[in-house]
């Protein structure tokens, strides 16, 4: 397994355009800081972002993961080009013929995805940590560990998405296509939620349905944090109006993007097998 | 006997195109064999299946008398298919260390096989700066990292200048008589019969010979002659045991040796009948001549 990654490592950390995106990723993650130093200092207004309470245990765990998820779409470019390059260059052809075998192959690409959604679930960790204890107004360890099941997501979430990428570079076998294909699938996840809604079912029943596609189930299992922030809360009161939605991550959410994973690397195996190179 | 690889009733199908049809053969240890065959006769499908990057339709193979997986044997071979494949963004050196990891090897054999094959100075530029030449050079340091049990070339030379042809055919004549088992498939014929001691011989992937080079060229050659009186010359040769078929083309007569002849005898006998020879060269057919030969007489 070790010596699998070592071989990806080797592959990635000598491309140029991966090691410089790969760097950026994670400079972004910890840019998530920078929410902090948003400071608004008008004459009578002031407005600290930081007092917002958008850095308190426990919500910083929902909000940070909500945030830097976005910013997986760099990964995503990552992913996609390390394995349609093996195509454009024909190495995946030697490294079979070198003794790799497809599974191995395989297995090498996804230990890649791996890593990466634990390192950056890592980082995410860290990062909320040192903020949350810089500005949280609670800092009991029973309150800092509440809410940790967003970390779980987050993993889950970026597995999920990363696999995503890896079957589209195989299956496309070019990185702009594949990205391209990508966003085709959102778009297209897009027009059949719009479909259901409105010729076969009401809002609830479409929301169902639309869990269990890929993109839409990764989306949903961190929802969205900022309903759920004090300032939105009390402006929700005051027109007479009680927000109540439902923020926890249910297992089921976690079990359909974990099904879709097996599905995306098995998948990606089943082409490279069938495939005659 | 060892046996490297055996290949048994291997068919592949493209759709409706059979690639190869129904071949068998066996690769023993240290001899140096050849692929022939035109174009499209299948030579690449064959290695491409026993190298596992394509699926067959049927029949089996097993390398090391089926002692190991494909994958595993595969990194006690060494292989080299088409255009050498390495990441561009990388140097050689960087190139042949991964190849030493998914091969599972020590790296200590890098700068020796780059010493081998002349590129060296060379380690620590990109791939994508070097020259076709180079780049095949560096894929056979790269086949040849694990010390492999065979080396399989396909079409080693293709594409190179006359210089590069040269070293290529250098290198493999070194590796060679180090006792490596080579498999090199070629559509040129002096380069299969300069280096191979065995052939297998291809045409529309269907096998039409296999076994040792000498053997294929095993008649007893033929004699070229010339003389003012052709007609008594043909009779004459008609009715002697030693000659099969006698063609006359251009003025030269051309007769084909049934047993052992030699010239100095046959001058000798013609002389005593009478008749003189202006021109008396004893030939043997060339591997070349052998080949057409073969691959005509199937499309028959």
């Amino acid at each position: 397994m070790i010596r699998l990654l070592h071989i990806e490592f080797i592959k990635l950390w000598n491309n140029r355009a991966s090691k410089i995106l790969i760097i950026s990723y994670f400079t972004l993650l910890t840019s998530i800081a920078l929410f902090a130093a948003i400071k608004f200092d008008i004459g009578p207004i002031q407005f600290h972002l930081a007092d917002q309470g958008i850095f308190n245990f426990p919500y910083i765990w929902h909000f940070n993961t909500f945030i830097t998820a976005f910013f997986k779409l760099f990964l995503a470019i990552v992913i996609v080009s390390m394995m349609s390059n093996e195509y454009s260059n024909k190495t995946i052809k030697q490294n079979l013929i070198d003794g790799l075998s497809k599974k191995e192959f395989i297995l090498s690409k996804f230990l890649t995805v791996i890593s990466f959604s634990l390192i950056s679930t890592l980082f995410v960790f860290v990062v909320s940590l040192i903020l949350g204890l810089a500005y949280s107004d609670y800092n009991e360890i029973s309150i800092i560990l509440t809410d940790l099941e967003f970390l779980v997501a987050f993993f889950v979430k970026l597995t999920g998405f990363f696999s995503f990428c890896l079957f589209l570079g195989v299956l496309v076998k070019r990185s702009a296509f594949a990205l391209g294909f990508l966003i085709l699938w959102q778009v297209f996840e897009g027009i059949v939620r719009g479909i259901i809604r409105w010729k076969l079912f009401d809002g609830e029943t479409t929301d169902v349905i639309m869990g269990f596609f890929p993109l839409q189930a990764m989306f949903n299992l961190i929802k969205e944090p900022f309903s759920r922030l004090g300032a939105v809360q009390s402006v929700v009161n005051q027109i007479g109006e009680e927000l109540r939605l439902d923020y926890a991550i249910h297992w089921y959410e976690i079990l359909i993007v974990l099904v879709w994973t097996a599905i995306f690397i098995y998948g990606s195996y089943a082409i490279l097998k069938k495939r005659d190179l | 006997m060892d046996h490297i690889l055996t290949v048994q009733n291997l068919t592949k199908k493209f759709g409706y195109i059979t690639a190869v049809k129904d071949l068998s053969f066996t690769i023993e240890k240290g001899n140096v064999y050849g692929i022939l065959g035109p174009n499209g006769s299948g030579k690449s499908t064959t290695l491409g299946i026993v190298l596992n990057v394509v699926n067959k339709t049927s029949g089996q193979f097993s390398w090391f008398n089926g002692q190991a997986s494909t994958h595993e044997a595969l990194k006690k071979v060494g292989a080299i298919i088409e255009r050498p494949n390495f990441y561009p963004y990388m140097t050689a050196l960087q190139n042949l260390k991964l190849v030493c990891k998914i091969k599972d090897v020590e790296e200590d054999k890098i700068e020796e096989k780059l010493e081998l094959v002349g590129l060296l100075d060379r380690k620590d530029s990109k791939f994508r700066t070097f020259s076709l030449g180079m780049k095949q050079r560096l894929a056979i340091a790269s086949a040849l990292l694990n010390d492999p049990e065979i080396l399989i070339l396909d079409e080693p030379t293709n594409g190179l200048d006359p210089q590069g042809i040269h070293q290529i055919r250098e290198i493999i004549k070194t590796i060679a008589a180090k006792g490596t088992t080579i498999l090199l498939a070629s559509h040129l014929l002096d380069e299969v019969e300069k280096v191979c001691t065995h052939v297998v011989i291809l045409r529309k992937g269907e096998k039409l010979y296999s076994g040792r080079v000498d053997s294929l060229k095993a008649s007893f050659g033929f004699f070229e002659l010339k003389t003012s009186d052709m007609d008594s010359l043909h009779s004459f040769l008609k009715e002697n045991e030693h000659f099969g078929e006698i063609k006359i083309e251009n003025g030269l007569l051309t007769a084909f040796l049934n047993t052992e002849l030699d010239p100095q005898k046959l001058n000798k006998l013609l002389f005593e009948n009478g008749i003189v020879v202006s021109h008396l060269v004893k030939r043997k057919e060339s591997l070349e001549e052998q080949f057409l030969e073969l691959t005509k007489n199937a499309k028959a």
